[in-house]
């Protein structure tokens, strides 16, 4: 293992296998620091509360608390759900920015991602539901010769104002129109595209700036993560984020020990608690070791694609290179690391 | 030391007793207890914030609102304390000590909204400098913390500091008090300007997302602030033998008209700015104004409140009706709630509808949430009834050292 940790790549790139190998090193490494600690269950439970409690944020935790930290909360979820569960602190890789493209041609509005995604990152099930990742079904442009004449003024002689005409009513497929509740019998339906919506981890995220105690933060893999046991749930985050991606616990979170994905991740996909927020983070437990998100793996029509944005070898690199490629709502100048394609 | 707290003693003592209209009026503010106590327990003990209306979609609403809107009556004392000191407006000596209290007390209850919207009230300290993470100057909800602290801060000294030396009739250190209440002055403006950035700077939501907010949220507050001044003033003057001046009173009225004004002609900058173009940032405005998509439960909501501030504002502009001491007191306290519920109601709510993404929700509080409301603002006037006697107390000379009595000391 240590012998693994040491051939770092130094420079800006590296090769996908590189990138596997070093992942796989450093997250083993943690857990199996974290797995050799044993306390008795019924204080534990208080002394961990307790512990918790008092803990600083990640960010600032020495090697050591962060091991403590999630020594603890593996006690406490293994009891939880009755199954071994796994807190992973592996943290972001050297020279590795992720990035994420989807293929609105190709997508089909399906939801295999949402529900991928749900059940690889813990959400809660229901009260509330819990989804990171919304599906907005796009109405497709819609004019007609009939309709050309209506609208309104509709006297000749009233020529003054607006003037608006039948066709003017229709959707033209921007996302205003847009709705991500849809329930059709099959998909894809005639007149629609899919336009799915997750974090787009921004390189200027705004949610960072107002959150007033710096729960949520960027990590230098370029994902933005959330300390969820510093957040004091102020909701600034909702607030200020342009793409609707953070959803709130607001009641306990209803997490089935027979779903519960006991893979977790600190900053991931551990399970939360009341009262704080959460948001996609393109899956950083499976990503920081290599592996693709739950998103993309599941996707039917391979829409979804994802590596690293400092290799100009990865998929994604390739994307931005050759493909037609735009970001939601750039006007925000938050410089998403999602991006949005057509063949 | 001793002295001290024989005055925190005799102040509150006095705050508490009254005769016996004033136990009727604590008596019923004290029914609201109850519920709040039962509402408060379901959201931070038993279930969490899921037994009040908010949606991912809203995710700010009543509680915010509420906070937004008592920050503006924090700083309307500034209204009082203002002409009285730097204008050297006699009149308002009475005054000035009322307006003080209720700064305190908006502040307090502030802060009381502010644990019911956070999701983990167990967690404020991490907000603390040093123990925990102070995200300041990045987040401006750190300016607000340090802003509204200060202001309390402020008020008490101001207030207190003038009112034990009056208890223990020794006269003023002049050059100490002037600095804090010439600070209180500018910091009152601070306070509701940052809370108004608080907002505003939100890029993703256009109907905050303007720069007339901040002068908009003073204006209004300013108009609030003094309507519930004088409401207060006219029930000290009947209850009590303080003695308060009716230029003193129609000074306050005319500066609830004169920011009235400015704000509806804010308010009419805004719908015409929003609405001629009419682009999708405008949405958020129409969906208060008319509804869209046939949601439209925001619609009376909005119309009370504007309907309300106009009609105030007409009426308060003749001079007849404001110098009339039984209709002032309705139009102030329906002026009060009519800018209550644009700015602790529709403006928070219509901000967050549309969402980001363009969907169209629609936010109803629960009972809940309703009786943690009511009973905040039942705690609040609790607080401002108990302060604002105790202040009269001081002024009439009835809380005083034995050692004091009966000397003259001039003061502020
Ligand atoms: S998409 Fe929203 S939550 Fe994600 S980084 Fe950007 S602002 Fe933050
Ligand atoms: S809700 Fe949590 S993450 Fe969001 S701004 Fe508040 S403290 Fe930060």
């Amino acid at each position: 293992m240590p012998a693994e940790e040491k051939k770092e790549v130094k420079g800006t790139t590296i090769s996908r296998r590189q990138f596997f190998k070093q992942a796989g090193a450093v997250s083993a490494a943690v857990a199996a620091a974290a797995a050799s600690s044993v306390i008795a269950p019924e204080e534990a439970e208080a002394r961990t509360t307790f512990a918790e409690f008092f803990q600083n944020n990640y960010r600032l935790m020495t090697d050591e608390e962060k091991k403590e930290a999630i020594a603890r909360l593996e006690q406490r979820h293994s009891e939880e759900y009755g199954k071994k569960v796994t807190v992973d602190g592996s943290p972001a890789m050297k020279d590795v920015l992720f990035g994420y493209a989807l293929n609105i041609q190709k997508c089909i509005g399906c939801r295999r991602c949402v529900y991928a995604c749900v059940k690889e990152n813990n959400q809660s099930r229901h009260d509330t539901e819990i989804q990171w990742i919304r599906v907005i079904r796009m109405e497709k442009g819609n004019f007609t010769v009939d309709d050309m004449d209506k609208g309104y003024p509709n006297s000749p002689n009233e020529s003054f104002g607006i003037q608006v005409g039948g066709n003017a009513y229709k959707n033209a497929g921007v996302a205003l129109e847009g709705q991500h509740y849809y329930q059709p019998e099959r998909v894809p339906e005639k007149d629609a595209f899919y336009f799915p919506v997750q974090c787009m981890q921004c390189e200027k995220p705004p949610c960072v700036k107002v959150c007033p105690v710096r729960t949520t933060y960027r990590d230098p893999d370029g994902i933005v993560v959330i300390d969820y046991n510093w957040c004091i749930g102020c909701r600034m985050c909702m607030g200020a984020c342009p793409y609707w991606a953070r959803r709130f616990n607001w009641g306990d979170p209803n997490l089935p020990a027979e779903e519960m994905n006991p893979k977790t991740h600190y900053l991931g996909n551990r399970p939360r608690m009341r009262g704080v927020v959460e948001k996609c983070t393109f899956c950083l437990q499976r990503t920081r070791k290599g592996r693709y998100p739950a998103c993309v793996e599941v996707c039917p029509v391979g829409a979804r694609k994802f590596g690293n944005l400092l290799d100009p070898e990865s998929e994604v690199r390739k994307i931005l290179d050759r493909k037609k490629v735009f970001r939601l709502k750039a006007d925000m100048n938050t410089y998403p690391k999602f991006f949005y394609f057509i063949d | 030391m001793k002295n001290k707290v024989s005055f925190i003693v005799d102040f509150f003592s006095y705050g508490l007793k009254g005769g016996s209209s004033y136990y009727a009026w604590l008596g019923i503010l004290s029914l609201f207890i109850l519920p709040w106590a039962y509402g408060s327990y379901q959201q931070m003990v038993a279930k969490g914030m899921i037994v009040a209306g908010f949606t991912d979609q809203i995710s700010w609403a009543v509680y915010e609102g509420n906070f937004v809107f008592l920050v503006g009556v924090a700083a309307a004392a500034v209204t009082v304390v203002f002409p009285y000191y730097v204008y050297n407006y006699k009149t308002l000596k009475n005054v000035v000590l009322i307006g003080e209290m209720l700064a305190i007390t908006a502040v307090l209850l502030v802060m009381l909204f502010i644990i019911y919207h956070m999701g983990r009230p167990d967690r404020l300290w991490h907000l603390a400098p040093i123990i925990g993470i102070f995200s300041w100057p990045n987040s401006i909800l750190t300016w607000d913390v340090i802003v509204l602290n200060g202001y309390l801060v402020l008020n008490l000294i101001c207030a207190f500091y003038n009112m034990y030396k009056r208890y223990t009739g020794q006269p003023l250190n002049e050059k100490f008090y002037m600095t804090f209440v010439y600070i209180s002055i500018v910091w009152a403006l601070t306070i509701h300007t940052v809370t108004a950035f608080l907002m505003n700077t939100m890029a993703t939501r256009p109907m905050w997302f303007h720069s007339l907010m901040p002068l908009k949220f003073l204006a209004t507050a300013f108009a609030a602030g003094p309507a519930l001044i004088i409401v207060a003033l006219l029930t000290i003057r009947k209850n009590t033998k303080l003695e308060i001046p009716d230029e003193a009173i129609n000074l306050l009225s005319q500066i609830v008209v004169w920011f009235l004004g400015i704000a509806l002609f804010l308010l009419l900058s805004e719908v015409v700015t929003e609405l001629y173009p009419s682009t999708e940032h405008s949405f958020q405005l129409k969906y208060a104004l008319f509804g869209m998509f046939g949601l439209s439960k925001m619609v009376p909501w909005s119309w009370t409140s504007y309907l309300v501030m106009i009609g105030s504002f007409v009426l308060l502009l003749i001079p007849r009706v404001r110098k009339n001491y039984t209709f002032l007191p309705i139009i102030c306290i329906s002026l009060f709630i009519g800018i209550w519920i644009d700015k602790g109601y529709a403006l928070v709510i219509s901000g967050m509808i549309p969402s980001p993404l363009g969907e169209f929700s629609e936010y109803t509080p629960t009972w809940i949430e309703i009786f943690i409301i009511a009973g905040n603002w039942a705690i609040g006037l609790m607080i401002f009834t108990i302060l604002a006697k105790g202040a009269v107390g001081v002024m009439l000379g009835d809380v005083i050292h034995p050692s004091a009595a009966g000397k003259e000391v001039a003061h502020h």
